[in-house]
């Protein structure tokens, strides 16, 4: 009966006159001659993946219930649910005493009932929404505890741009449909107590008071396990602690902090300041240093030499959101800093990225630590941070090319962490210097002025096309194939763009060819949407 | 050695006259095997009875002390063919598989010994793998037991019930000469509760008795004219005799008030329409119903005098029967008709005629029933929010954010490597027929990889390619099947076939050392040192041997250009003929749980141990994502970009990654992006590492030193 005792005990509702199950009037009347109820069972449906330790809080669960006056039930579906995918497991629970009393063992179900569950924790946000979805969480019941982390689905993940759902929608799902809803990322204070989630989602059962066991009784039962006590204690307290604080949550990622500006780049601040519209500051301000980190100061001022007759454009034609100049100012931004072998050389050896990779091994002082690069440079990759001449000769003089493709042409681990490997990588980077004079910066920076010039044309006539062709340089990333492929899409909506113009609704359909070259990476998509509009798809770059 | 261990709970298995166990359904099975006095006991893993395998082998020594003989049966047809032990001797035995499947792979066995029938009670315990989370076509076992005419038990699902069960199937086996099939849902295998325990039985008859003084009977044995006696014995002696036992020893119960409407409800339904009536306010937590129940915890045969009286007086009954066709529902119908009752028979009608009856289904069901015909029995004030007329399923908030998570390869799973291969491959050579079977790899048809046309049952990938077997083109299909798969029948179903066939197709036997689907048990070809089984057996030999000519071993499968090459050179070769890639690596699960412990004990010893880890960096990680669409790896995921300019999220790859390498050669063997590295984590450093350290320190450090002051002034 330890389910009456103990000062942090919560007051679990007394049958039925508070809940609305009418089994009081019921027995009256139909059935009088049963044994009237005096308890129900308290129902928990946990939603974790496979491998996240759900059956693990089940046990603890359990062992707490039976420990405390409890008989309890737990079933799960495991099998292949295990390799990582959803799973539920229930557990119900019934006050011991009362099961004496009637001199009979009670029935307890194997399976929520939707609008019949008492407590829901979801070891992850969408978790939560599967919960919601199947109806396991109702207002007049559910407490809801659920981590905020995402554990991105394979859908959101394998996405060619952004696939993420919207987190904030499965927030406002949980707010709307729990009684109570405990939305914390527990998963953040397991890792901070070096624990596992399901301590701190048993933490988070305690705070939040829905179940008649004290602290101590919920304690109890991650001693009595045995494994890993003290981590799981200390997750516990803090995953406790959370639930009780109930700190209110919003699913908006914080804004973007305007980014803090050195000595070195006040002038080109000021520039901004002055010479830009508010709305753009923020991007701008990113978009110089991005430009200083990756060439020079001068670069920065390039950067917005180049911007300047957008803002005058957008001034005018747009609709003072700026939002012309803001997506030419991104865009332009990363277009300018490309990613060739010299930026990746300089990103790769310096400090703060080693202490970058520290953090995330979790490097403490008395260990040591290596860094493997995998690189696989192309002959395009060499020829690229050539001087022009000589990388455009060597990509048209065969026996020069494959002699260089002997050279490259296979994938290799170089170890940053070793001088040999540092010092070639460091090497590469310091030809930054020499970077104006590259192959790659004139064909960029030519690409780069073909697109502005357009934009700037556009704008005079449809500045929502203008827009949305700010936004196509977001096809071109990644390396090798990719970079490629990702080249290929652009120019061949940049080929549509005559044809768009002369159709109604140019901004929608080139948003529309858009998302088809990011649909799929056969490019099958964006061909039949090309030709829709009857245009051949595909050829050279 | 299986992915769940049970040496603690195998404990309770000791437990005597009146002491309490507590524990799971699968554990409560195997203590009521030994009570029963059984003397052997076999199966093939596979949920929702894997565990009950593992518990078998974590309690092999106590078996071995009450003499019970426990083999891991090389298929479901070899542990039905095992009962064989019970056709002449009063041995009792029980063998355990997965249904329907396992099922169907030893029904010719299970249909020879339901013919000749048994001396000593055999007990056929099938995992009902039906609803949710399950892998498997949904079908009923049913079935099995009509078609050879075994008695199906389908016990309420508690411990104590279930237990009971085990007892009494062993009874009513011997009482009727036929083999008795008990089946377990998935949640019932799994169900966490207590019983009071007995004493382990020691059979009084031995196998050594058995064997040192063999019996025959040939009036036993399949063929004319024993076959045509069996069946005219199934009718006359053993049906009777079954329902007389099953009457007699009621076996069958009778539930709550009298009145003119009632249930009839297979055992394993039993919990959940309570729930549903009590919900509805039609009984107390502990099954005290205001509608009769008649609860059938024998569904096969059915029996006719019970049904007449529950059913003479009442007006209409629900057959609460789940799974298709309605055989109850059907078989009670023609009963009434011959009695002459009139009572009307609801089932499917009010609840659903296909899919799983969860406690949802039920509840709407009852509601729907009890409303029909005693409305007045129900508070309408206070239905459950299921069946409130307001709360509608719109009335819940509607959210689109919710996307399926199937299962998927592991965190370094060793077969995403060869259908990362496969997946360059076709990028080379076009798109192939791919042939699946049934294990882990059977995931390459879900998202990213797209990989895999049919899978026609366990170890049956090769098979399943049979007729694609033509002069008219060069072009050649691939077949997966798994270790597992070639051992329970792909060696002979696939590869001799293909062999005596001349195929010219493409096999890729996954060979990660385990039954990996299941819980990781052991197999012919496993690497492990098992002390109770022969292992390392290796399968090229098996290939081999029924004459594969053209035989290639990959012992790696993470080198994914190696993969591809061998993949490329299968495809193309001129050489004609059945073609065999042996792609092997330890199945990562396993591999962690035996390595682990090995970790952690030389760190504590002070070794110089390396922990490799794989990473991506944020800053020249563009957020194409291609790498995942050639991986899947769960640990590689995404990650808002740290970049305030990228809209698009990053990869990354989390804290669960166990350095497989796999993101390594992916990038390299796709030329995909410079931004993964292997971090390498050297605890316990040697003298010469730290040396090493300090020196490489110092002069790295002066460099980014020089770095940093370019960059001083950028940011703040």
């Amino acid at each position: 009966m330890a389910g009456c005792s103990g000062e942090q005990t919560a007051v679990w509702p007394a049958l039925p006159s508070e809940t609305s199950m009418g089994i009081s009037q019921i027995s009256q009347s139909a059935v009088s001659e049963r044994p009237a109820a005096t308890a129900r069972t308290i129902n928990i449906a946990i939603l974790a993946m496979g491998g996240e330790g759900g059956g693990v809080l089940a046990d603890w669960i359990v062992d707490m219930a039976e420990n405390s006056g409890y008989l309890a039930q737990t079933t799960s579906v495991p099998g292949v649910a295990q390799r990582t995918g959803a799973t539920i497991y229930y557990v119900e629970l019934f006050p011991e005493e009362a099961s004496r009393a009637s001199g009979k063992d009670p029935v307890m179900a194997l399976m929520p009932v939707p609008g019949e569950v008492d407590v829901v924790i979801a070891s992850e946000l969408m978790e939560a929404g599967r919960a919601i979805t199947r109806g396991l969480v109702t207002p007049d019941r559910t407490t809801l505890i659920a981590s905020t982390n995402r554990v991105y689905s394979m859908t959101e993940r394998i996405a060619m741009a952004d696939g993420r759902v919207d987190a904030d929608s499965l927030l406002k799902a949980g707010n709307a449909a729990a009684r109570v809803f405990i939305p914390h990322d527990f998963s953040r204070l397991a890792e901070e107590s070096r624990s596992v989630i399901s301590a701190t989602l048993f933490g988070a059962l305690a705070g939040s008071g829905t179940l008649p066991f004290s602290r101590k009784q919920f304690e109890e039962a991650i001693t009595r396990s045995g494994v890993a006590v003290e981590s799981s204690l200390k997750a516990f307290s803090a995953g406790a602690e959370a639930a009780t604080r109930r700190e209110p949550i919003s699913g908006q990622p914080a804004p973007a902090a305007v980014p803090k500006l050195g000595p070195a780049l006040q002038a080109a601040a000021s520039r901004v300041m002055q010479k830009f519209p508010a709305p753009s500051h923020a991007i701008l301000f990113a978009g110089i240093q991005r430009m200083a980190d990756y060439q020079d100061v001068a670069y920065a001022a390039e950067y917005l030499d180049m911007l300047e007759p957008i803002a005058a454009l957008d001034q005018q034609h747009g609709r003072g959101d700026f939002t012309l100049l803001r997506e030419a100012g991104r865009y332009l931004a990363l277009w300018m800093s490309y990613e060739d072998a010299i930026r990746v050389a300089d990103l790769k050896t310096r400090r703060a990225r080693f202490e970058r990779v520290e953090k995330e091994a979790r490097v403490n002082e008395r260990q040591l630590l290596e860094i493997n690069e995998f690189l696989y440079p192309r002959v395009e990759e060499f020829t690229d941070v050539m001087p022009a001449g000589l990388g455009a000769w060597v990509m048209r003089t065969s026996w020069a090319k494959s002699l260089l493709n002997r050279l490259a042409g296979k994938g290799k681990v170089l170890k940053t962490s070793s001088m040999i490997g540092f010092l070639q990588l460091y090497w590469l980077a310091s030809r930054r210097t020499a970077r104006r004079k590259t192959l790659r910066f004139q064909r960029e920076h030519q690409n780069i002025n073909r697109w502005l010039a357009s934009l700037k044309e556009l704008a005079v006539v449809d500045y929502d096309l203008a827009c949305e062709v700010a936004e196509c340089p977001r096809l071109i990333k990644g390396y090798g194939d990719t970079h490629v492929l990702g080249s290929r899409n652009y120019q061949s909506l940049m080929r549509a763009l005559p044809v768009l113009r002369q159709k109604s609704g140019g901004a929608a359909r080139l948003r529309a060819l858009r998302e088809a070259a990011l649909a799929d990476e056969t490019g099958k998509k964006l061909a039949d949407a090309l030709q829709e509009l009857g245009i051949q798809a595909g050829g050279g770059a | 050695m299986a992915e769940r261990h049970f040496k603690k709970e195998v404990q309770s298995l000791y437990l005597g006259n009146g002491q309490e166990f507590r524990g799971e359904g699968i554990l409560a099975v195997t203590k009521a095997l030994l009570q029963s006095g059984i003397s052997y006991v076999a199966g093939y893993q596979g949920a929702p009875i894997s565990h009950l395998m593992d518990v078998l082998t974590d309690a092999n020594d106590i078996l071995s002390e009450l003499g019970v003989h426990f083999e891991h049966s090389a298929s479901e047809a070899t542990a039905a063919a095992t009962l064989a032990a019970s056709v002449n001797y009063p041995l009792r035995g029980a063998v355990t598989f997965k249904s329907t499947v396992g099922t169907n792979v030893a029904s010719d066995a299970l249909a020879n010994l339901a013919s000749g029938g048994v001396t000593g009670g055999a007990l056929i315990i099938v995992g009902e793998d039906y609803g949710e989370g399950s892998s498997i076509m949904q079908e009923r076992s049913h079935a099995f037991a009509m078609k050879s005419q075994m008695w199906l038990l389908d016990p309420r699902p508690n411990l104590p019930s279930i237990v009971q069960a085990v007892e009494q199937g062993f009874e009513l086996s011997e009482a009727s000469n036929t083999p008795v099939m008990l089946e377990l849902r998935i949640r019932a295998c799994h169900v966490h509760g207590r019983f009071l325990a007995k004493e382990n039985v020691r059979p009084k008859f031995r196998l050594k008795d058995a064997i040192e003084n063999p019996v025959r009977d040939a009036s036993r044995i399949v063929l004319p004219p024993g076959s045509f006696l069996h069946e005219q014995e199934k009718i006359q002696k053993r049906w009777p005799a079954a329902q007389k036992f099953i009457r007699e020893r009621q076996l069958n119960e009778f539930f709550g008030d009298a009145r003119d409407i009632g249930i009839i409800l297979q055992g394993g339904m039993y919990n959940n329409v309570i729930r549903g009536l009590e919900l509805l306010g039609l009984s107390n937590p502990f099954g005290d119903s205001a509608v009769p129940l008649y609860v059938l915890n024998v569904t096969y045969p059915l029996i006719d005098e019970e049904l007449n009286r529950f059913c003479s007086d009442k007006r209409a009954v629900l057959v609460v029967e789940e799974g298709q066709p309605d055989f109850i529902e059907q078989n009670l119908h023609a009963i009434l008709r011959k009695a002459g009752l009139q009572t009307k028979v609801h089932g499917k009608d009010m609840l659903t005629m296909a899919g799983e009856y969860t406690a949802a289904v039920i509840t709407k069901g009852l509601h729907k029933f009890v409303e029909s015909y005693e409305p007045n029995l129900l508070d309408h004030a206070h239905l459950p929010t299921l069946v409130k007329p307001s709360q509608k399923p719109e009335a819940l908030p509607i959210i689109n954010a919710v996307q399926p998570r199937p299962p998927s390869f592991c965190t370094g799973c060793p077969e995403r490597p060869i259908f990362s291969a496969l997946k360059l491959v076709e990028r080379e050579l076009g798109q192939y027929h791919v042939a699946s079977d049934i294990g882990c790899h059977l995931f390459s048809i879900l998202p990213p990889f797209n990989i895999g046309a049919h899978t026609m049952g366990y170890g049956l990938g090769w098979a399943s390619a049979a007729a694609f077997n033509t002069p008219e083109t060069k072009k050649r299909t691939i077949s997966f099947m798994g270790d597992g798969g070639f051992w329970h029948n792909g060696l002979t179903s696939g590869v001799g076939n293909a062999v005596f066939n001349q195929t010219d197709s493409v096999l890729v036997v996954v060979d990660n050392s385990y039954t990996a689907a299941t819980g990781g048990q052991d197999i012919l070809s496993s690497q492990a040192q098992n002390p109770i089984r022969t292992t390392r057996q290796p399968i090229v030999d098996a290939v081999r041997g029924v004459g594969v000519k053209w035989v290639k071993t990959i012992t790696h499968t993470y080198d994914v250009a190696a993969v591809r090459d061998v993949f490329r050179e299968a495809l193309t070769t001129e050489e004609k003929g059945p073609k065999v890639i042996v792609a092997q690596s330890e199945c990562a699960l396993n591999a962690q749980r035996r390595v682990k412990p090995l970790t952690k004990k030389k760190l504590e010893q002070g070794e110089r141990v390396v922990r490799e880890r794989f990473g991506v960096d944020p800053d020249t990680c563009t957020g194409d994502h291609s790498c995942i669409r050639l991986s899947g790896c769960p640990s590689l995921t995404i990650q808002p970009s740290p970049d305030p300019l990228r809209k698009d999220p990053v990869a990354t790859v989390i804290d669960s990654c166990i350095g497989c390498g796999l993101c390594g050669e992916v990038a390299h063997a796709a030329r995909l992006c410079p931004s993964f590295f292997r971090a390498e984590i050297i605890s316990n450093p040697s003298a010469w590492d730290k040396f090493k350290g300090r020196v490489r320190g110092a002069i790295i450090g002066w460099l980014q030193r020089r770095t940093d002051r370019r960059l001083a002034g950028i940011t703040v």
